[in-house]
């Protein structure tokens, strides 16, 4: 008994010495077949070697056996993972590489800064109850002008000097590139036969215009229009202030000034505060030293307009405004020239 | 318009700082672009009024004078140049140190005494562009006549002029009285009038001249006058430098009397020599067609039969509201004068003007829409001016034929209204006060009604909203506050069209393309290297009129010509990949209709693609990457896009396909023409694709096709099959996807396409790996096995196909 006992633990000594040894995967899988093989393993034999010894020695020496297996058992499997964190570790430590090395270059899409930013006013005004709806960019002058109060041989034509399409109808020319997006205020209204209106309409407009670094002739803008019985300037101005907010941050504040527009009564203007220079300089481009930037016009749609909608002027009110958005783009990223939106100059868009 | 704030404040007091009447004036009135400040750097210890008592020749130069000049504290004498300088003058005088503009060159300067020409001088008299006022070099300023001698002159000609953008409907404001009336409005001040007295002390007008009317549509209101005794010369000095401050040249003093008239009261106003005026007879009628006039700038014009114009007895002296004629000027012997003030239909003139390109102080004014009233104030304010300044005998009796008179404009403003417009109450007194400063007579009828009376010089306001803004932009549009709207919202409006537009976007973003937006108009020669020849509308593009410059003539009727021009100029800039797209329209012309605007998703790519490094790159992008996005984007959508080979003007033939969704094509990709990529400036090989948005919105389902993923495990195996090199391997792999049986479906994906040894001549090997699935229980080997060999068993039939061995 004490002989087997002491044999035992000379063996397991052994076989530890040899799995200290073993330094790689192969080594240990043949360190497992000789000690705890199937069929021959040293272990294994002893197990099987049970049948000759002493019927009341057995239980002991079974016990004996198996606990020296499953010794052996452990600490195979604990080698091999010391195994394996030393390998990792060599591998962080001898195979590490330069961090530093530039990444894999990546397709990688942008959008148009004056889609981010058309998006990004529409989302304002969705989140305000606004729908989106759009209209032709190739436009009659009735739509165009008349129906917006601007009658040929009036000086208010002046405000918009017209791209017109080369087409004669009827001997006339009548068909021309939309100055602006107010034609929608009347398609919008004309599709919809009781109010409510809530509706903001982006598109492209057009102007006969030399370009310079503020002037461009192709402009993006968005219509908005709200008609509803109770609709009222203090809510074109609440409309109009969180729209600023959502765009310009949420310390903005902004004023109305006096304008006109013949398809709104009153008119106005909106300004914001200067966030560039906050209010006191006086050599700010931005500003001109005068603390607002004018970034829209607005006011309340004309009541002609309302009842050429068959709506009744009396009880029903309604607002009207119309954003620049490559105005707002210029001004919340700083931009300095809007020739560079449509030369689709990458060195440019890509900082979008 | 300029406004000189000395002039302003002839009719009304002005007490606040520059900066806060321009706010007030630009918050309620008008937009003030800017302002200037004159005699804003005259030292008023130096520089200051003095006066001319003594002139004398240069002892040793012929063109120099010596000046005995009194500066209020002593005499002294000066050398000057100016050919003007005369006894008696009141001028202005610099000593040593003054801060002032160099006569020559216009430099900021600092004036230094020296001898000149052997003579000392003590000081300088100054011409108008040394003081900084105007260009005039010539000769010297001359100060009006009592000037106080001595006084700093920032004191007498010190000013600020106000740069103001009024508006098209406010022709009021573009005289001065009208403006100052919105000043006092604003400011609570008092407007005062300038004097419209005078003393007819010349025979009756009725026997100098005859008025008549033959056109009352297009001339509501003719009045005129005559001045006689009159001698021409220059105007007042304090005349002359209101006119040079408002920007205008003075020429005589009749002249000058009726452009200060008009800047003071915004009626334009046109003198004639009587004595050149042919019968003593004026008529206002339609000109004949193709009748002629030389109008006072020298050029001869035309008129067409709906052009208004002034006539004497026998013929044209006018172009009215516009220019009169060069044949009834006034002109150095000009000793009476008929004066004529009138009121236009404010659009006739506006036409008129707009055909004979002449535009004019006048014609600026009439077409903004002028009261009538305004004709008769205008001419009393100038007979004042002739008899005051001119020392003119004022004919008895003014001329007025007046067919347009008009009963004053009465308007019921209903209390509540301004609160339903503007969102506020605004208190009764307010209402009165501000309309009653503009010049509206008010009545409140309680309990809340006002009954206003629009001034005559307010055509503008024609309804009880115009009323509002009256009270809103002067009450003030600080004092609304911001709220919300109200109400219930409107209906939701479907718009699947631009939903799928801004979802393309997206996806073309999410797979590595950049947006650009092109303008979209260009040339009819770029749109037919992109359009087919026999595509009629494409190659007709609308034109324009008037484009700002031609390249940007036609409404584009295709997106690829501006989609190349970016790559090329992207190219030039940069190598490696290029992965470009727009949305835009289309806008295909429509007879006798506005055209329609077709959107298309148009995308462009090239070059190597990423590689290891951001310099050189891998592999050239191909045609199979344009189809790739394609095939993306439409599996995104839930659809699967069916290709067959097409033919397309641009595009290389053999390396362009066209897809479909259900029924309906939606879309083409290829590789662009070398030809046509080289019109371009493009040499290297580059792909395109279009996806028809409005195509492919009818095939879209409303929803993505879902399917509850299966419990069961799928088997995985492959099969290779030879077929014929001409069969399509798209269509081999369209039937391996459709194979269906007994419950199992399969899944098909082609994972090789190979020719050469091994394969017989004339055919391709296609290798496809399937996943066999079903919906009820886990597949045998066996079970798909069978499938499989199914599958196979129909491949043979369709296209011949045969197991690869
Ligand atoms: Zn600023």
């Amino acid at each position: 008994m004490t002989t087997e006992t002491g044999s035992l633990a000379r063996l397991e000594a052994e076989a530890l010495a040899a799995l200290e040894a073993a330094a790689d995967d192969a080594a240990l899988d043949r360190w497992r077949a000789e000690w705890l093989g199937r069929q021959d393993g040293r272990v294994t034999v002893l197990l099987r070697g049970i049948r000759e010894v002493a019927p009341e020695e057995r239980a002991a020496y079974g016990a004996a056996v198996n606990a020296l297996k499953q010794t052996l058992e452990e600490r195979l499997e604990e080698r091999r993972q010391a195994l394996k964190r030393a390998e990792l570790e060599r591998l962080a430590r001898e195979g590490a590489i330069d961090v530093t090395l530039p990444g894999r270059p990546q397709p990688l899409g942008r959008l148009h800064p004056i889609t981010r930013t058309l998006r990004d006013c529409l989302d304002a005004f969705r989140a305000m109850g606004f729908r989106v709806a759009e209209g032709p960019e190739v436009e009659w002058d009735r739509y165009n002008f008349d129906a917006a109060r601007i009658p040929e041989d009036h000086p208010a034509r002046d405000m918009w000097d017209t791209i017109w399409v080369n087409t004669l109808i009827d001997g006339k020319r009548r068909m021309l590139l939309r100055t602006h997006t107010t034609p929608n205020q009347i398609r919008v209204m004309e599709r919809t036969p009781q109010p409510p209106v809530r509706v903001v309409v982006p598109g492209k407009c057009y102007r006969q215009e030399a370009t310079d670094a503020t002037h461009e002739w192709m402009l993006t803008q968005i219509e908005g229009l709200a008609v509803d019985e109770g609709v009222r300037m203090s809510d074109l101005k609440g409309v109009l202030y969180e729209w600023a907010r959502a765009m310009f941050g949420t310390d903005r504040r902004i004023i109305f000034h006096h304008s006109y527009f013949p398809f709104v009564e009153p008119g106005v203007e909106m300004a914001i505060d200067c966030f560039i220079c906050r209010g006191d300089g006086r050599q700010c481009h931005t500003c001109h030293g005068t603390g607002w930037i004018e970034i829209l016009g607005a006011g309340m749609v004309h009541p002609e307009i309302i009842d050429n909608a068959g709506y009744d002027s009396s009880r029903v009110t309604g607002f009207a405004f119309g954003i620049g958005v490559e105005r707002v783009a210029m001004l919340r990223w700083g931009i300095e020239d809007i020739r560079h939106f449509y030369s689709n100059d990458l060195r440019f868009l890509g900082q979008f | 318009m300029k406004i000189s704030l000395n002039w302003l404040r002839e009719y009304v007091d002005v007490r606040l700082p520059i900066e806060e009447l321009a706010r007030r004036i630009t918050d309620a009135v008008a937009e003030v672009e800017g302002w200037r400040t004159i005699g804003e750097m005259w030292d008023p210890a130096l520089v200051r009024v003095a006066k001319v008592v003594a002139v004398d020749p240069h002892p040793n130069a012929d063109r120099l004078r010596l000046a005995t000049v009194d500066t209020g504290e002593r005499t002294v004498q000066v050398v000057c140049g100016a050919p003007n300088l005369a006894v008696g003058q009141t001028v202005a005088f610099a000593s040593e140190g003054a801060r002032l503009f160099d006569g020559h060159t216009g430099e900021p300067t600092r004036l230094k005494l020296r001898p000149i020409r052997g003579v000392e001088s003590a000081g300088m008299v100054l011409s108008e562009r040394e003081l900084g006022l105007s260009d005039e070099h010539e000769g010297i300023l001359v100060l009006p006549e009592g000037t106080p001698v001595g006084v700093p002159l920032a004191d007498v000609l010190g000013d600020v002029i106000l740069e103001v953008s009024t508006w098209a409907n406010r022709a009021d404001l573009l005289g001065m009285v009208g403006f100052a009336r919105e000043v006092a409005a604003l400011t609570g001040g008092v407007l005062r009038e300038p004097s419209r007295e005078f003393t007819a002390s010349g025979p009756a007008v009725d026997g100098l001249v005859s008025v008549s009317i033959e056109a009352p549509d297009l001339c509501r209101r003719f009045t005129a006058s005559v001045i006689e005794g009159i001698t021409i010369g220059p105007s007042p000095a304090w005349m002359q430098e209101r006119l040079r401050k408002a920007g205008m040249r003075p020429i005589n003093n009749v002249v000058d009397i009726t452009n200060y008239v008009m800047l003071e009261t915004g009626q334009p106003l046109h003198a004639f020599d009587y004595d050149l005026v042919r019968g003593k007879r004026i008529v206002a009628r339609r000109a004949r067609p193709g009748e002629r006039l030389v109008t006072l700038d020298g050029v001869e014009r035309e008129f067409d039969g709906e052009m208004l114009l002034i006539c004497d007895g026998e013929g044209p002296v006018g172009v009215a509201g516009v220019m009169g004629g060069g044949n009834s000027e006034v002109n150095d012997g000009t000793t009476r004068v008929l004066l004529e003030v009138a009121n236009f239909r404010a659009g006739s003139i506006r036409r008129t003007s707009t055909l004979l390109k002449l535009r004019t102080e006048a014609s600026l004014r009439f077409e903004k829409g002028l009261g009538p009233e305004m004709a008769m104030y205008a001419q009393q304010r100038a007979l004042h001016l002739f008899e005051t300044v001119c020392g003119g005998r004022i004919a008895s009796g003014i001329v007025d034929v007046y067919p347009g008179k008009e009963p004053p404009r009465t308007i019921v403003l209903e209390a509540a209204r301004i609160a339903q417009v503007l969102g506020i109450e605004v208190p009764v007194e307010d209402v009165r006060r501000i309309l009653g400063d503009l010049g509206f007579i008010v009545h409140h009828v309680p309990p809340a009604k006002y009954s206003v009376q629009v001034p005559s010089w307010r055509p503008d306001v024609e309804i009880p909203d115009d009323l509002v803004e009256e009270i809103g932009r002067i009450y003030g549009y600080d004092r609304l506050p911001a709220t919300m709207l109200r109400g219930t919202l409107p209906a939701p409006e479907a718009n699947p069209v631009m939903s799928l537009r801004e979802r393309l976007r997206d996806l073309a973003v999410a797979l590595g393309f950049q947006e650009v937006i092109n303008y979209t108009l260009t040339t009819r020669e770029k749109l037919a290297l992109v359009t087919d020849p026999l595509d009629t509308v494409r190659r007709n593009p609308l034109g324009v009129v008037n484009p700002v410059a031609a390249q940007h003539a036609y409404l584009r009727t295709s997106l690829r010509a501006s989609a190349l021009e970016s790559y090329a100029a992207n190219r030039r800039q940069a190598e490696g990949p290029l992965r470009l797209f727009e949305i835009g329209f289309e806008y295909l012309p429509v007879e006798g209709d506005l055209p329609i605007e077709r959107p298309v998703l148009c995308a462009v790519l090239g070059g190597s693609r990423e590689g290891r490094w951001h310099v050189g790159g891998g592999e050239a992008l191909d045609f199979f990457d344009a189809k790739g996005a394609v095939e993306a984007m439409l599996g995104a959508l839930g659809v699967r896009g069916t290709f067959t080979a097409a033919e397309e003007h641009g595009l290389l033939p053999g390396h362009t396909a066209k897809f479909g969704v259900g029924s309906e094509m939606a879309g083409i990709v290829g590789q662009v023409h070398p030809e046509t990529a080289a019109a371009f400036d493009i040499e290297e090989p580059v792909f395109l694709f279009e996806v028809w948005v409005e195509d492919l919105v009818r095939h879209l389902p409303e929803r993505p096709p879902y399917q509850a993923l299966s419990r069961y495990p799928a088997v995985r195996m492959d099969l290779a099959v030879v077929v014929d090199a001409s069969v399509p391997a798209g269509a081999v792999l369209e039937l391996a996807r459709s194979h269906r049986s007994q419950g199992v479906t399969t899944r098909a994906e082609l994972f090789d396409e190979y020719r050469g040894p091994g394969v017989p001549e004339g055919k391709k090997s296609l290798a496809l790996r399937l996943w066999f699935r079903a919906d009820d229980r886990t597949l045998t080997d066996e079970e798909a096995l069978k499938v499989r060999q199914g599958l196979l068993a129909r491949l043979g039939r369709e296209f011949g196909a045969e197991l690869r061995g």
